[in-house]
């Protein structure tokens, strides 16, 4: 790291900190890794631990494309670091697959073709996950509202809200 | 991203220990905001004081028939906890209407109150900004203002604070209890944020070593009539333009009790008490609601770019009244304003 030596503006210096050992239980697996405090939860999975189904699209929380579920609850992996979520366990959209099977959103997204160019695409089925899981949305213009933290500049929406009531329904049946 | 040392809080002593042995730390609770301005260059703490583990995750009913929120309550549990969304659902409506679903799982109510502005010049390290560098100037009063404030602006800054949790919160007339190196104390939600002044640099009145530990919200929870309406750019996920939080006490239809609260129009929820007493005892109509807009709006002043705010925000308040006098709340869903 270049910047380690950098100054703050009251010429304090800061000594390169520590590794920190974390432990993650990503998709079902233990996980171990020593990292830097500022590593994010989303450069760990991708750069540490080879998952990079999580996709740093803007990096600044505003676009979902990181999206993952941390014990059961969806949120950006961007704007978290790897240190505070010591002990978690971590869906990535690599976990959502059962034995070779197809998650019924995946699926879903298939038969709707509930995306074009794909990067924000796994993003938006962690994010549909912990839609699902929430169980706060019924309706399509609540399904839209509650989905509204994933990006697609493909402009995707229409087939990805169908895909999303697909699975919804499925789920309650 | 920066250098920082980071360690974890193994109790509020300890968390206020930490801060007060090393002024240029800062805590971090669910991350939403100041990870963000750690990115920009904006934020550049020497330490994370990571709180996000203490026991302030609780929400119980206190003597007085009011709820105590612990500050590390994520912004969705609060929203649809079941007490809220019956008592104070102004707050839960105010909360859903910010933010991503993935933000509210990860953001903290204390955080929450703590969020800074969204101007860009403040996040621009590139520009002049007193709340970021002070003394350096304000590049938003002669440069690109359409978001800024309209209400209690000072030369030194015209930046809004962003939270739409937080205009119901001091519509609400919430408490925030905070614990400091000499004990704790509570402050009134109008005493919480501050005008920028000639400080921008402080966003609120608490000391650099004192953390929030809960949101106090009295029993009056305005159930019945409400609303929150906020106008903004896009239909979801974007800062307001103009929010409204409105809540009424009708009896009959006369105004018993009133309250009104501005986000997006000032560097703290816009709340004033003359707007409120000009309702009280009136009828609930379209004229007294025009004479509280009038009153809260009364010394409003544009910038080059949005002076467009004050119309907006007059019939943003007459909407939002005529919403919370019907009981016919603004959803946060279904985005047609009726």
């Amino acid at each position: 790291m270049a910047r380690t030596r950098r100054k703050r503006p009251n010429g304090q210096t800061i000594p390169a900190p520590e590794k920190i050992t974390v432990s993650l239980t990503v998709n079902g697996v233990p996980r171990e890794l020593a990292v830097a405090p500022w590593v994010t939860l989303l450069d760990a999975l991708r750069e540490r631990l080879g998952l990079t189904g999580p996709k740093k699209g803007c990096d600044h929380g505003q676009c979902g494309a990181c999206t993952v579920l941390v014990d059961g609850r969806r949120i950006v992996s961007c704007m978290t670091f790897a240190v505070m979520q010591d002990g978690a366990k971590v869906t990535t959209v690599e976990g959502l697959a059962r034995d070779g099977t197809l998650h019924p959103l995946q699926q879903a997204f298939i038969d709707h073709d509930a995306f074009q160019c794909g990067a924000c695409t796994s993003g938006q089925l962690c994010s549909a996950a912990g839609l699902i899981a929430e169980g706060r949305a019924k309706t399509v213009e609540e399904i839209r509202e509650l989905m509204s933290g994933n990006l697609c500049r493909c402009g995707a929406y229409p087939n990805i809200v169908a895909a999303i009531q697909q699975a919804m329904e499925r789920e309650r049946s | 991203m920066i250098n920082f040392q980071y360690s974890r809080a193994a109790d509020l002593a300890d968390a206020v220990r930490q801060i007060a042995g090393e002024p240029t730390a800062k805590f971090i609770a669910g991350g939403t905001n100041l990870i963000d301005l750690m990115k920009e260059d904006v934020e550049r703490p020497s330490r994370l004081i990571d709180i996000s583990r203490l026991p302030l995750r609780q929400i119980e009913e206190t003597g007085d028939g009011g709820l105590r929120i612990g500050a590390l309550v994520p912004n969705s549990d609060l929203a649809y906890h079941p007490l809220i969304e019956r008592r104070y659902p102004l707050l839960a409506s105010a909360i859903l209407a910010g933010a991503s679903a993935q933000l509210r799982n990860m953001a903290s109510t204390g955080g929450n109150l703590l969020q800074r502005t969204r101007c860009y010049y403040f996040y621009d390290t590139a520009t002049p900004c007193n709340k970021r560098t002070p003394g350096s100037g304000c590049a938003a009063r002669n440069g690109v203002n359409r978001i800024h404030a309209i209400l209690g602006t000072s030369d030194a800054c015209i930046a809004t604070h962003p939270s739409d949790m937080c205009v119901a919160l001091a519509a609400l007339e919430a408490r925030v209890h905070v614990a400091g190196p000499s004990g704790g104390r509570t402050l009134e939600f109008a005493d919480l944020h501050r005008l920028p002044c000639d400080t921008p640099e402080r966003d609120t009145n608490l000391g650099a070593d004192e953390i929030i530990t809960a949101v106090e919200l009295p029993a009056r929870g305005f159930a019945a009539h409400y609303t929150y309406l906020k106008i903004r750019d896009r239909l979801s996920y974007a800062f307001a333009l103009v929010s409204v939080a409105a809540a009424l006490e009708l009896e009959h239809d006369t105004i018993k009790e009133a309250r009104l609260a501005l986000g997006g129009v000032a560097h703290k929820p816009w709340r004033d008490v003359s707007a409120e007493a000009a309702m009280r005892g009136e009828p609930a109509n379209r004229a007294t609601f025009a004479r509280a807009a009038d009153a809260i709006l009364r010394d409003a002043k544009g910038f080059a770019h949005n002076a467009f705010k004050i119309e907006l925000a007059r019939r943003a308040i007459l909407r939002a009244l005529s919403q919370a006098a019907a009981g016919t709340p603004q959803s946060q869903s279904v985005k047609k304003i009726r």
